[in-house]
Formats: C-alpha cells, sequence, structure tokens
C-alpha cells in the first residue's frame, strides 16, 4: 500500500515539480524565454553576442537545389543562401546583383552582362563567366538535358567574351526574358546542392535538419559591403501549425513569423513589429470556360455580379487582403490596371437578370472543387456558397486534397469551378500567360484569340510603357469577359520582435534578411 | 440497491434522449439559419440572441450545433449497421463453421485490430478521399472486426449449448440453428458492441474531422467545427468549449448506455 | 510450447496480411508524389526529370517488390519528398513519438493503478457511481479536445508550460519532460480511466472469492490478503488490456502531435499520405502495425505464463 499511495505521490508531485520550476524560472527570466527551458536561455544569452534570429515557417523545405526546389517558402528561405544576375527591389523593379550592369540589343535578342568581380561563392572560389555559363546551360537544357525553365529554353546561345561578360542570344524575342534572369547562379561543376547547396548570396548554407530546421550563417564576404548581414545566424523553424508559431512567438522562441493571420496579430498584440502588404498573390475562383452553363459569358458575369468579395475579405481574410478585379494584383503597380476591383459591385437584381438571360432563371447547380489542404480557400468556398444561393445557383462543396487537385483541376481539368491561388511572379508575361488559349496550364480553359494577340504583342515589345499598356488591356479583357472570379490579394503580414526593422515586403516571396537590424 | 445502481444507466439514456429530440428539433427548428454569415457580429460571445455565441463566418454557434447533431447520429447509425452487417456475416462464419474459415478470418481481423483505430480510419479516408459517405464507410470497415470478434465467441459458445446440439442432431438447417437458436442469445452483447462503436465512431469522426480528413463543409460536422474554432482558442474559447462539449456528451451518454446494458446482461446470465 | 508456436505462426501469418492490406490500399492512391514535390509551377520537363530520378516510372509491382526485398536486408527505401533514406528519417522522427507514447503509458500505469485500488477500497454504492460517471467521462473525452483544453488552461492561462514543440532529452531533461507532459496526458487521460475501471472491478470481483473468505477466516491481515493475494491475481486481467492501450496510445499520438506541433510519426504521418510519400508512409504504417502486433503478442506469452490455468488449458 505504501509503495503504491508513493507511486501516486510521487507522480503528482513530479507534475506540480515541472509545473513550478516553469513557473519560477519564468519568474526570474522577466523578459519570457521558453518556461524553464535553460537551453533557450542559453541561446537567448548567446543571441546577444552572435545575434541569432529564429523564423517560424509554415512549410518544410521541398528541395535545397534551388533548380529543383518550387516551393514558394523554400525559395524565400533559400533566396537568401543565392544571387543571380539581377534581383528585384520592392516595387518589383530589376536591379543588378551579380551582373555591374546589362544592355539589351535593340532586335531584343540580345543581353549583355558585365559581371562584377570578386565575387566570391561560399566555398571560396571567385564567381566568373563559367559559373553563369553552367548555371544558365543546366536551365536552357543546352547541356543536352530537358530545360528545367521555359524562359530560358529560348536562348540560343550563351558566351563569355572574358571573364566577365556573358553575351547571351535569343531565338526570337521576349520581353520576359529580363526577369528570368533573378534565377541563381551556381558554382560550375557542383552537384550536391540537394544536400549541401552553396551559392553566392548574404548568407551560407549551415545545416538541414529534415522537417525541423534550416540553419543559415553571415557570409562575412558578401560581395555587396554595403549589405552584410548584421545577423549572425538564421534559424528557419518548421511549425505547421499556425497557432503554435503564435504562442512559440509569445514566449519568446521565435522572432520572426513571416506570414501572420490578423487573428494572430490580435492575439500578439503591440509587443511585435510588423510589415504588411499585398503579397502579389490572386486568390480567385476559377471558373472552366468549358463546361456548361459556365460556357456562356452571362453566366459568368451574374456570378461575379453575387459574389461579395468585401464580405469575403472581411470574413475569410479579417480584413486583411486587398480587391481584386482581374487576375493581377496591384503589388506590381507599373503593369497593373486600376479600377477593375468594382466592376462587378455586387447586385443580386442584375445577376438574377443576366441568368434568366441566359435561360438559367431557376439557377443551376454547380459544383465548388477546393483544395482541403487550405483553411482560407475552404473558408472562401463557404462564403461563396452562400453568396451563390441567393440567384438560386446551388454549389456543391467538392473537397479534395491538393496533390489530387493538381492532378485532376489544374492537369486533367477535371471540374467545374474551384477556389485557389496564384503566388507571385516577377513579370507579368508569367502571370498573364496563364490564360492564353494554347498555354499547357490554362485550366481555365479560356479561349479569346484576341487576347492570346496582346499577349504576344506584349512580350515582343521593347518598349516599356507600350508593354505595360498591352497588359493592362489583357487584364481588362479578362474582367470583362468575367474569365474568372478574381477575389483577393491576400496581404501579407510579417510579424517580428519589437526591436527588429528593415525587413522589406517584395512582390515575389523573399525575405532579404540581410537587411533586417536589430535596434539598440 | 439496484435503483442507485442504475443511475449512471439512466443518466445515459437522458443524455442519448436529450441529444435525440435536439437533433429531431433541428430538422424542423433551428434558432437561426444554421448557414447564415453575418459579418458584422463574428465571434460574438454568448447572448441572448445567440446562447452559444457565434462563430468566424458570424454563424450562429448553438444552430449549428443542433445541425451537426444530425450529422453525428447518422455517421453513428450508418457506420455501426455497416459494421455490424458485414461483422455479423464474418463473425458468425467463422464462429459457426469453424476450421479454415475461422483461422482466415481471425487472422484478417487480428491485422485490421493491429492499426490503432484512428490509422486505419485515416488511410481508408486517403483512399476513398473525403466526404461524409465515405467516413460512414471507412468508420463502418473500422468496427467490422469489434462486431466480428463477439459475434464468432457468441457463436462458438452457444454452438456448444444442448439444445443447439440437440437441433443439429434433429437435422435442422444451420440457417434455422442460427437464426432460432443461437442469435437471440446473441443478442444482447451485440447491442452493447453497438452502442460502444456507435460512440466510438463519434470520436473517430472529430479526429478525422479536425485532421481535416473526415466530413467536409458545409456540411455541419462537430469534429469540423473543432477544426474551425482552433485558431480562436484565445478569443473565443467558448466555440471550443461548446462544441467539444457537444462530442463529449454524446459519446458519455452512448458509454453509459452500453455499460448499463452490460450490467443488466451480466445479471441475467 | 505448442500455444506459443500457435501465436507465432498466427502473429507472422498476421504481419503478411498486414503488409498485403498496406500494398493494395496504397497502390489504390490517386496523385503524381513530383508534381506534387514540385508545385502547380513545375515545368513537364522538371516533373519528368524528377519522376527518372525518383524512380516512380517502374511499374507498382516492381516497385513493390522491391520495397519487400529491402525490407529483409533492413533497407526501406529512400523516401520521395526528403531523397533520403527512409530509415534516418524515421530514425529522428521515432524517439519522438516513443517519448510521448512511453510517458503516456508510465502516467496511465502511474495514475491508473494507485487510484483503481484505493478507489476500490471504498465499495460504497455511490462511490462507484460517481466512478462510473467519471471514468466514463474520462473515456468520451475526445483526446485532442482535452489537449486544446490543457493548452488553454495550462500554456495560454496559466503559462506553465509550453504549448508547442520539444526540446530533445539530450539538451535538458526538465524542459523535454515539461514539453512532452501535456501532450502525453492528453493522450493518457481516457487510459487512465479505463485502467482505473478495470482494476477496480477486478479487485471486488476477487474479493469476492472463496480463497479470500478463506484467509480472512485464517486470520491474516487485510493488507497482506490485498497485496498478497487479491492484487496479484487482479493485475493478470489488467495485462491483457495493456495490449489495447498501447494501441491506443500510438493512435492517439498520431493526432496529439498535431495538436501540439511535436514533430513526431503521426505528424510526419499526415503530411506524407498528402504528398504520396509512397516509402515513407509504407513503412511507418508498417511499423506501428508491427510494434502494435508484438505487444499483443508479447502480452498474450506473458499473460500465459503468469496465468497457469491457460497453460494447462492450451
Amino acid at each position: 500500500m505504501k509503495m503504491l499511495k508513493g507511486l501516486l505521490f510521487i507522480t503528482i508531485s513530479v507534475f506540480f515539480l515541472v509545473a513550478c520550476s516553469s513557473s519560477n524560472t519564468s519568474e526570474t527570466d522577466g523578459t519570457s524565454s521558453a518556461p524553464g527551458n535553460d537551453a533557450t536561455e542559453a541561446t537567448e544569452a548567446l543571441a546577444q553576442e552572435d545575434k541569432i534570429i529564429r523564423i517560424a515557417m509554415s512549410t518544410e523545405v521541398d528541395n535545397l537545389d534551388p533548380y529543383i526546389s518550387e516551393a514558394a517558402d523554400t525559395e524565400s528561405m533559400m533566396d537568401n543562401v543565392f544571387d543571380g544576375l539581377l534581383d528585384t527591389d520592392e516595387t518589383g523593379k530589376l536591379i543588378p546583383a551579380i551582373a555591374d550592369s546589362f544592355e539589351v540589343s535593340d532586335d531584343g535578342l540580345t543581353y549583355t552582362f558585365q559581371l562584377k568581380e570578386g565575387v566570391l561563392f561560399h566555398d571560396g572560389s571567385e564567381l566568373t563567366a563559367e559559373d553563369v555559363i553552367y548555371s544558365y546551360e543546366k536551365l536552357s537544357g543546352l547541356n543536352g538535358g530537358e530545360p528545367l525553365a521555359s524562359l530560358f529554353a529560348g536562348i540560343e546561345k550563351i558566351e563569355a567574351p572574358s571573364d566577365y561578360e556573358i553575351v547571351i542570344t535569343l531565338s526570337e524575342r521576349n520581353s520576359a526574358f529580363l526577369a528570368a534572369n533573378i534565377r541563381p547562379i551556381l558554382p560550375v561543376g557542383y552537384e550536391e546542392q540537394s544536400t549541401k547547396p552553396i551559392g553566392a548570396g548574404p548568407f551560407k548554407f549551415q545545416e538541414y535538419e529534415v522537417g525541423q530546421q534550416l540553419t543559415l550563417v553571415k557570409n562575412k564576404d558578401y560581395y555587396n559591403e554595403e549589405k552584410v548581414p548584421q545577423i549572425d545566424e538564421v534559424r528557419f523553424i518548421v511549425m505547421p501549425d499556425s497557432e503554435a508559431a503564435i504562442l512559440a512567438m509569445q514566449a519568446g522562441e521565435i522572432d520572426i513569423i513571416p506570414g501572420v493571420s490578423a487573428q494572430g496579430l490580435l492575439q500578439l498584440g503591440d509587443t511585435v513589429n510588423t510589415v504588411s502588404g499585398p503579397q502579389n498573390m490572386v486568390q480567385l475562383m476559377a471558373l472552366n470556360n468549358e463546361v456548361k452553363p459556365l460556357d456562356d459569358v452571362r453566366v459568368r458575369q451574374a456570378i461575379n455580379l453575387a459574389v461579395d468579395k468585401d464580405m469575403i475579405i472581411e470574413t475569410v481574410a479579417d480584413g486583411m487582403g486587398t480587391k481584386l478585379g482581374s487576375n493581377f494584383s496591384p503589388a506590381m503597380d507599373f503593369y497593373y490596371e486600376p479600377g477593375l476591383e468594382d466592376y462587378y459591385a455586387p447586385n443580386i437584381e442584375e445577376a438574377q437578370a443576366l441568368l434568366a438571360e441566359a435561360g438559367y432563371a431557376d439557377g443551376f447547380s454547380l459544383e465548388l472543387t477546393v483544395p482541403s489542404d487550405y483553411q482560407f480557400h475552404v473558408d472562401t468556398a463557404q462564403v461563396i456558397v452562400e453568396q451563390l444561393s441567393q440567384i438560386g445557383i446551388d454549389v456543391e462543396i467538392k473537397l479534395i486534397e491538393f496533390s489530387t487537385w493538381l492532378e485532376t483541376v489544374y492537369q486533367d481539368e477535371q471540374y467545374e469551378s474551384t477556389i485557389i491561388a496564384f503566388t507571385g511572379e516577377i513579370d507579368p508575361y508569367e502571370v498573364l500567360v496563364r490564360y492564353v488559349s494554347d498555354y499547357r496550364s490554362n485550366f481555365v480553359n479560356y479561349n479569346n484569340p484576341d487576347y492570346d494577340e496582346l499577349i504576344e504583342k506584349a512580350v515582343a515589345s521593347t518598349d516599356e510603357e507600350e508593354m505595360a499598356e498591352l497588359y493592362k488591356e489583357a487584364q481588362r479583357l479578362l474582367t470583362e469577359e468575367a474569365a474568372s472570379v478574381y477575389i483577393m490579394d491576400p496581404d501579407r503580414t510579417i510579424a517580428m520582435r519589437s526591436d527588429l526593422e528593415g525587413l522589406n515586403m517584395y512582390p515575389i516571396q523573399k525575405f532579404n534578411l540581410e537587411d533586417l537590424k536589430i535596434k539598440e | 440497491m439496484r435503483k442507485t445502481k442504475s443511475i449512471p444507466f439512466h443518466i445515459g439514456v437522458g443524455l442519448v434522449g436529450a441529444l435525440v429530440v435536439m437533433m429531431l428539433i433541428s430538422i424542423f427548428y433551428t434558432p437561426h439559419v444554421p448557414q447564415a454569415m453575418d459579418s458584422a457580429n463574428r465571434l460574438a460571445p454568448p447572448s441572448l440572441d445567440h446562447p452559444f455565441g457565434t462563430d468566424n463566418f458570424g454563424r450562429d454557434i448553438l444552430s449549428r450545433v443542433m445541425e451537426g447533431s444530425q450529422t453525428a447520429f447518422i455517421i453513428g447509425i450508418s457506420s455501426v449497421v455497416i459494421g455490424l452487417v458485414f461483422g455479423f456475416i464474418l463473425g458468425a462464419c467463422a464462429g459457426y463453421f469453424g476450421g479454415w474459415l475461422d483461422e482466415i478470418i481471425s487472422r484478417l481481423m487480428d491485422a485490421m485490430f493491429a492499426f490503432p483505430g484512428i490509422l486505419l480510419a485515416i488511410m481508408l479516408i486517403a483512399v476513398f478521399s473525403t466526404g461524409m459517405t465515405n467516413t460512414i464507410i471507412a468508420l463502418g470497415i473500422m468496427s467490422i472486426p469489434a462486431f466480428a470478434r463477439i459475434t464468432r465467441s457468441s457463436f462458438i459458445q452457444y454452438k456448444e449449448y444442448d439444445f443447439v446440439k440437440a437441433s443439429i442432431a434433429k437435422g435442422a438447417g444451420s440457417f434455422r440453428i442460427i437464426f432460432h437458436h443461437i442469435l437471440p442469445n446473441a443478442i444482447s452483447p451485440i447491442l452493447v458492441a453497438a452502442a460502444l462503436s456507435f460512440s466510438g465512431a463519434i470520436l473517430s469522426e472529430s479526429g478525422l474531422s479536425y485532421l481535416g480528413l473526415g466530413v467536409q463543409p458545409p456540411e455541419p460536422s462537430w469534429g469540423r467545427m473543432l477544426k474551425e474554432a482552433q485558431p480562436y482558442i484565445d478569443s473565443a474559447p467558448w466555440y471550443v468549449v461548446i462544441t467539444g462539449m457537444a462530442i463529449t456528451l454524446l459519446v458519455l451518454g452512448f458509454n453509459l448506455l452500453a455499460d448499463g446494458l452490460r450490467d443488466k446482461q451480466d445479471k441475467k446470465v | 510450447m505448442r500455444y506459443i508456436l500457435y501465436k507465432l505462426s498466427s502473429f507472422f501469418f498476421t504481419i503478411v496480411m498486414v503488409s498485403v492490406i498496406i500494398f493494395f490500399v496504397f497502390q489504390l492512391l490517386p496523385g503524381n508524389p513530383a508534381q506534387i514535390i514540385l508545385g502547380m509551377d513545375a515545368e513537364p520537363a522538371q516533373v519528368a526529370q524528377l519522376e527518372k530520378q525518383l524512380g516512380l516510372d517502374r511499374s507498382a509491382v516492381e516497385r513493390y517488390l522491391d520495397w519487400v526485398a529491402g525490407l529483409f536486408q533492413g533497407d526501406l527505401g529512400e523516401s520521395l519528398r526528403y531523397q533520403l533514406p527512409v530509415r534516418d528519417i524515421l530514425m529522428d522522427r521515432i524517439p519522438i513519438t516513443a517519448s510521448l507514447a512511453i510517458l503516456s503509458l508510465i502516467l496511465t500505469v502511474c495514475m491508473g493503478l494507485p487510484l483503481g485500488i484505493l478507489i476500490a477500497r471504498f465499495d460504497g454504492k455511490w462511490v462507484s457511481v460517481m466512478l462510473n460517471i467519471v471514468t466514463q467521462l474520462g473515456i468520451s473525452i475526445p483526446s485532442f479536445w482535452f489537449g486544446f483544453i490543457l493548452i488553454l488552461v495550462f500554456g495560454v492561462i496559466l503559462q506553465l508550460f509550453p504549448t508547442y514543440g520539444y526540446v530533445p532529452w539530450s539538451e535538458n531533461f526538465i524542459g523535454a519532460l515539461q514539453s512532452f507532459f501535456l501532450p502525453s496526458l492528453a493522450i493518457a487521460i481516457g487510459n487512465i480511466a479505463i485502467v482505473i475501471r478495470y482494476l477496480r472491478n477486478t479487485i471486488l470481483d476477487q474479493a469476492k472469492m472463496d480463497y479470500v473468505r478463506t484467509a480472512r477466516v485464517k486470520g491474516l491481515k487485510e493488507r497482506t490478503i490485498l497485496y498478497g493475494h487479491i492484487l496479484r491475481n487482479s493485475l493478470i486481467p489488467v495485462l491483457t488490456i495493456m495490449g489495447l492501450i498501447v494501441a491506443d496510445t500510438l493512435g492517439g499520438s498520431i493526432i496529439i502531435e498535431n495538436v501540439f506541433s511535436l514533430p513526431g510519426l503521426g505528424n510526419l504521418l499526415i503530411q506524407s499520405i498528402t504528398s504520396r510519400d509512397f516509402p515513407l508512409v509504407q513503412s511507418m504504417v508498417l511499423y506501428i502495425a508491427v510494434l502494435v502486433l508484438l505487444i499483443n503478442f508479447i502480452v498474450d506469452i506473458l499473460y500465459k505464463i503468469v496465468d497457469p490455468r491457460i497453460r494447462q488449458k492450451g
């Protein structure tokens, strides 16, 4: 009996011991690190000397090799390890990086890049024209393999007149090619990018613990001396649960969360610094233009009139989103056609009239396929079901895993309507080419020769103003023809420890951690 | 003595009865339209108009809990029926005929038991894909082994009884023996198993729906509601607490019911 | 001996059945892993290259036979998503799930046994009724919801425990214990209730047995009767439910790891199913199923050893 009572007593006292030990430490340690976690306290202390920043990431690294990786999150982390010939600023404008300057010939076929001298890879070797040729041959398939990126497939030849000069000749004009030059330059002949990546960026790869943590350290020898990072070490910690990340930040175990929901912000209060803005993403309810009755433009317009985007932004994104009217985000200001977002102001009567005109006065039933992995889209779908029921459209939500979505919806186009978001691309062509009739991923099945012509003209143009006009006209066409329902660009909010500053928002998902500063 | 002892059973009957009544009412009446959204009134705390508050879309939680009870009962009953029918057939064959058939069926049931409940359900859902019907099928398949085992042991037990032996000797057919002699005696342990697998199905459904693999919106489901409530645990704790309580009470009701039934049956034996 | 041989053969037969079930189930899954790894904007050429690199261009049967052949050599294959040996990945994850399961079992035993025995001493009607309801409540609570409540109370309101992630044991023992405590408790709660109910019932049943009356007549002390006789005989039936409890603990950890963001097997399993990482999923499911079977097998044998009646019957 004594033994058993003892057992119970021990269990219960361990409970209190464990609980109390934590409350003690968090009392003594007013700034609050992990409750009762000596190790974290130690790193905290270390952080004073060695500036370590811990960033919560919601997804794992898909592949460390930048030419294989496609996940936006992975790119945003590894972007700190790699640099390309060019880079982009906050407005989406291209600026030189490894390249010192560049020139495009009048016929738009020849691109000449002058490289900076003294750029070092993380293994100490110097980056020269040879590395650029190796990287671009890999991307373009000139090395005998399949081209890894379609924009590079148009390269006819690459030459290096000197160690610091690259001349690229395209087989045909393509204004979109310039933006493709932000792709990383990799050291010639190095084949272990998947396990131990080497680039020339401001941070060096240190370690990746699968599914848990990616560690980068400062590159002291970064070629752009003004941009040598202030932070010594960056740890990207995989935390798929956003709630967990918020709690961890409150406990001081995380310094930066790159994507915080409005709900999360409320919870964090004013203990953190935030930067937020549109992320150049397009969330849309894609309508398959080839299935009945969505092949009728009046039906698509009626759907557009019935969907109240403001309400979706209010309820699903807690008000943190930018309303869209076409497949283009204002994040890329130069090419953005303003005013389209209110083209279809919610109007139930008009919607019903259009439906009646199209012969569907009693409505119809519509299947809405939604990738179940994205609660954001699932929530949006629930609001749309409610809104479309007002004009007699009986929407049935069909949730499938994103993996199945990719196959049945995106590739095989076996769907009526779906909700998805297109992530940011730095070139407008990449964004708008999705609706060109013979484009392989035109899963909306939009088919308009006028549109095709606009895009074709734009991509062949060498005049930026003219190009922008053409792209704007294309956006207007998508809206007028109600190719789909364009909902919003959800704001991205970066939350960071209150003594951190300097991070900027970019039209592509990346954080330039070299900009991050710790306030004194 | 007897009265006090059967209190839990009565509580079980009361809980299940109350929830059945709530379910029946919800077919004809809910205080608000369960799907109606009100963006101006999101995550409102409990009030007279919304006794359980509102969710992140401004929908009335009470109405959704009420409507969710329909889903819970449909899933519970249908999956029990599937499990019962197939489990009974398999168990009866194994128990009655014995031999190699028994061996194969028993090993198959062992193999299914080797997957912790939720794991088997996750595997089945991965194949069938999500949704109400598929959830029911997965949960039904999950409960087959339990019914099969109980039926099998009842059959083995009663087959040895004299009155059964006597009718076999008289040359009665297998069907007659099964339905006239063995079945009436096996019914009460099967009833207990049915109540238990009902509550098991509700628990598994809520787990699956929490992982996003079970019932899908806009079909109201308590498990799904919990998943949607989780991000608001801090700002709207009532949402999490009330939804979880609905699940707990229904499961508790059926567990107490099963326990009481077992007690009565033990007494009879 | 014949009994053990019989059990052993049916153990292996069941494992074969399990691997067949796993094979058939996962071959039916739709979705192309290479496409999933690369995302929606991948070029077809990239997908084709990755498919080749991953060996996905071979037939399903070929891949399956490779997998089984590999199993016999202790080689579990390579994960499609991580492109690392499955074995290495599992080795990273198993300690977390194992810690969770073991701590949860310890909690179950350390709280369930003493409480069961303690409460068995009060055989009053009302005690029985209350106990019945309370333990049934413990069994009825969805473990992940209980996890939420624990997070809400101990993590958010009282801030006594960390609410996510984990600290490795080697780094900080107390920290690790803290990070595993709430999730283990969430898993254990139902099992604690089961053990209490079961143990109390068997003790009360045993107490009515003839040998107890005889012992009393002989004038043995109550304590000696309880610990020397009743308890020994009561613990044997409890052993039989341990198999069920272990399976339940492993199943519970799948969900709880997702609630507490612990990077264990359960967490990995859900992600690998989503990403169609067949080698990883197959190995994990097989691992869990074999573990459960093995424990049940051991329980069977142990039961046989401690309970002579079955030994004779067998």
